[in-house]
């Protein structure tokens, strides 16, 4: 186990492709033994910074450190200590499940019999013992990321990378993926997450970064990030549409909030603001004051704010802007 | 493709045991870096799982050989040297280092597809010797070398083959050929690193072989061409091989040819294995 209590540290780090720069200064400080989120939209430069800190690319500028390890200069230290899953798939679709796990096991040092009985485990702890001798080509999206982390984890890292760990999975095997890193970190590993979800930040890291066009725009607890966000938003349909300017007024009182009209002539949405009272508090007492006003509502719901929302608040576009 | 197994989409996976997890990361005492040697032979078995996997691939190393030797003997063998059973004599030791020598390429177009995928990027993050990936595929590839070399010389054999040299002369013919072109492999390892698609690092890769099998001493003498062209055929690599590889089946044990081709061996390996291993480290 690690002494130290910080996993990465970096200052200053870049990365350029040509004339864009993907990452374009970015200091992040990892404490050791937590899942720390990397939030941001495509393109925003989480690949690339995961890419450096697990000394696939070489910073044009700027230092890196895991385990106080340069990751340029000391790159095979870095190496025997932290694992990474990419976005697509990090074995060999060709070979079987079983396969590439005994082949990493051989290439981390393992002989060829405990090789053998440590995928024999993983494969069992990851419940794919029965698609062990199938190629991973025909592994559905759900099994491709388990083997993927499975071999991650051959040999227990300190720290482990995992890139958009979720993208384009349905939601019962996120799920289970979520289960397995948390079942990671339980055991001391350290887990840098990148992700566009804010749920999965939310759900798994302790600490978050918010990251656009290569530079950390936010960085914090859970909490803090939150709060410069609002607590979410309160979605109302009501029956009639010709309460809606009346129930417009009640809502933005009752909230201290803007209320926003929306395209569909019956349905309003409100920014909760953090305060005292938790979100759910402060819409229950909303929708109090809409039927004291006889007002019906149909339908309702309480929203936590989304990527799209934090990057509005944070920098003034959607993140489908940020792209563009 | 094995569109027999389809895939487990529907199928109800079976959950993930946290306690067996918990127990598997626990208990790991992690064990000491593998050698280079151990490390290559690991990337090497990969490859040979991969032939297991994917058999069609040896269609290339087995078809493309017998074509060739059946092509030039009847065709040329006549006009050349009387009857196509006395041009295989002199023919076949060339055709098989021809043949050997344009698979090479195809270990470029193997580095090349992995690179799109992300099991490239693991390897790469393995505290490993890190020439290990590129020699497991060299090793690999020789696995198809011998066996392209297995099928000519018993379709050579069948045609009327007779080297004087006996089994020992045409297995030092082998093996001399295998260096050769492990060595020259590694001109396809820098380009597969190097070339952005497949088609790329093909068409490259025949810009290089034609002129290098055909402007070599494997299909005639070279006594008849022009001056200018003697001078690029009798330095050719290729040539010294197939001169060396055609003296060794028949018996004579030609010193110097044998010590050109080494030589060029060693050449081909110092200067793209490194190029091959900066790239790699680059990449």
């Amino acid at each position: 186990m690690s002494t130290s209590t910080i996993a990465i540290e970096t200052a200053g780090l870049v990365k350029v492709f040509g004339d864009t720069r993907a990452v374009d200064g970015v200091d992040l400080t990892v404490p050791a033994g937590t899942v720390y989120g990397v939030l941001g939209p495509n393109g925003a430069g989480k690949t690339t910074t995961v890419k450096m800190l697990a000394t696939l690319l070489r910073p044009d500028a700027g230092e890196a450190h895991v385990f106080g390890h340069d990751v340029t200069r000391e790159a095979d230290a870095v190496r025997s200590r932290v694992s990474l899953t990419g976005q697509y798939a990090s074995v060999d679709e060709d070979l079987t499940g079983h396969e590439n796990l005994v082949l990493l096991a051989r290439l981390t040092g393992h002989g060829r019999r405990p090789a053998a009985a440590r995928a024999d485990q993983l494969l069992s702890a990851f419940g794919l013992l029965e698609a062990a001798g199938r190629q991973v080509k025909n592994y559905s999206g759900g099994m491709r990321r388990r083997i993927d982390i499975a071999a991650s984890i051959l040999n227990t890292p300190d720290l482990l990378f995992l890139d958009e760990p979720t993208t384009g999975l349905d939601p019962r095997s996120r799920n289970q993926v979520w289960e397995i890193v948390r079942a990671v970190v339980a055991q001391g590993t350290t887990v840098l997450l990148t992700t566009q979800y804010l749920d999965e930040a939310d759900q798994l890291a302790a600490r978050i970064a918010v990251i656009d066009r290569g530079r950390v725009i936010a960085e914090g607890t859970k909490g803090e990030l939150k709060s410069s966000v609002g607590a979410g938003s309160v979605h109302v349909r009501l029956r009639d549409a010709h309460r809606r300017p009346e129930a417009e007024r009640l809502l933005s009182t009752a909230l201290d909030a803007h209320v926003q009209l929306e395209p569909d002539p019956v349905a309003l949405t409100a920014r909760v603001s953090d305060s005292d009272r938790g979100a759910a508090e402060q819409a229950s007492r909303a929708l109090a004051e809409l039927a004291a006003a006889g007002i019906t509502v149909d339908n309702f719901s309480l929203g936590q704010p989304s990527l799209d929302e934090v990057f509005l608040a944070l920098t003034d576009r959607t993140p489908e802007e940020a792209t563009a | 493709m094995s569109t027999t197994t389809p895939t487990v989409e529907a199928q109800e996976l079976a959950p993930v045991s946290a306690e067996s997890l918990a127990a598997l990361l626990v208990a790991t005492e992690r064990p000491p870096r593998p050698s280079a040697l151990s490390a290559s032979l690991t990337f090497g078995w990969r490859a040979i799982l991969k032939i297991k996997h994917v058999p069609e691939q040896l269609f290339d190393v087995t078809a493309f050989p017998i074509m060739m030797v059946l092509m030039y003997t009847y065709l040329f063998g006549g006009a050349l040297a009387g009857s196509p059973s006395e041009y295989i004599q002199y023919l076949l030791p060339g055709i098989l280092v021809m043949s050997v020598v344009m698979i090479t390429m195809y270990t470029g177009v193997s580095v090349n597809t992995d690179i799109e995928k992300g099991v490239f990027d693991r390897f790469r993050t393995l505290p490993i010797w890190r020439p290990a990936v590129m020699v497991g595929y060299l090793l690999g590839d020789a696995l198809r070398y011998t066996i392209a070399s297995v099928v000519l010389l018993v379709v050579g054999l069948v045609m009327g083959f007779r080297p004087d040299g006996g089994v020992p002369g045409v297995l030092a013919g082998v093996a001399l050929l295998l260096v050769f072109s492990f060595a020259f492999s590694w001109i396809w390892t820098m380009f597969g690193l190097l070339l952005r698609t497949e088609k790329s690092v093909m068409g490259v890769s025949m810009m290089v072989i034609f002129p290098l099998t055909f402007l070599s001493d494997i299909f005639v003498k070279p006594e008849t061409m022009p001056g200018w062209l003697q001078a690029f055929v009798n330095n050719n690599p290729v040539t010294h091989v197939a001169s060396a590889v055609r003296g060794l089946m028949e018996g004579d044990w030609p010193t110097s040819e044998v010590l050109w081709s080494l030589g060029w061996a060693a050449l081909l390996v110092a200067v793209f294995g490194p190029v091959t291993m900066r790239l790699y480290n680059r990449k």
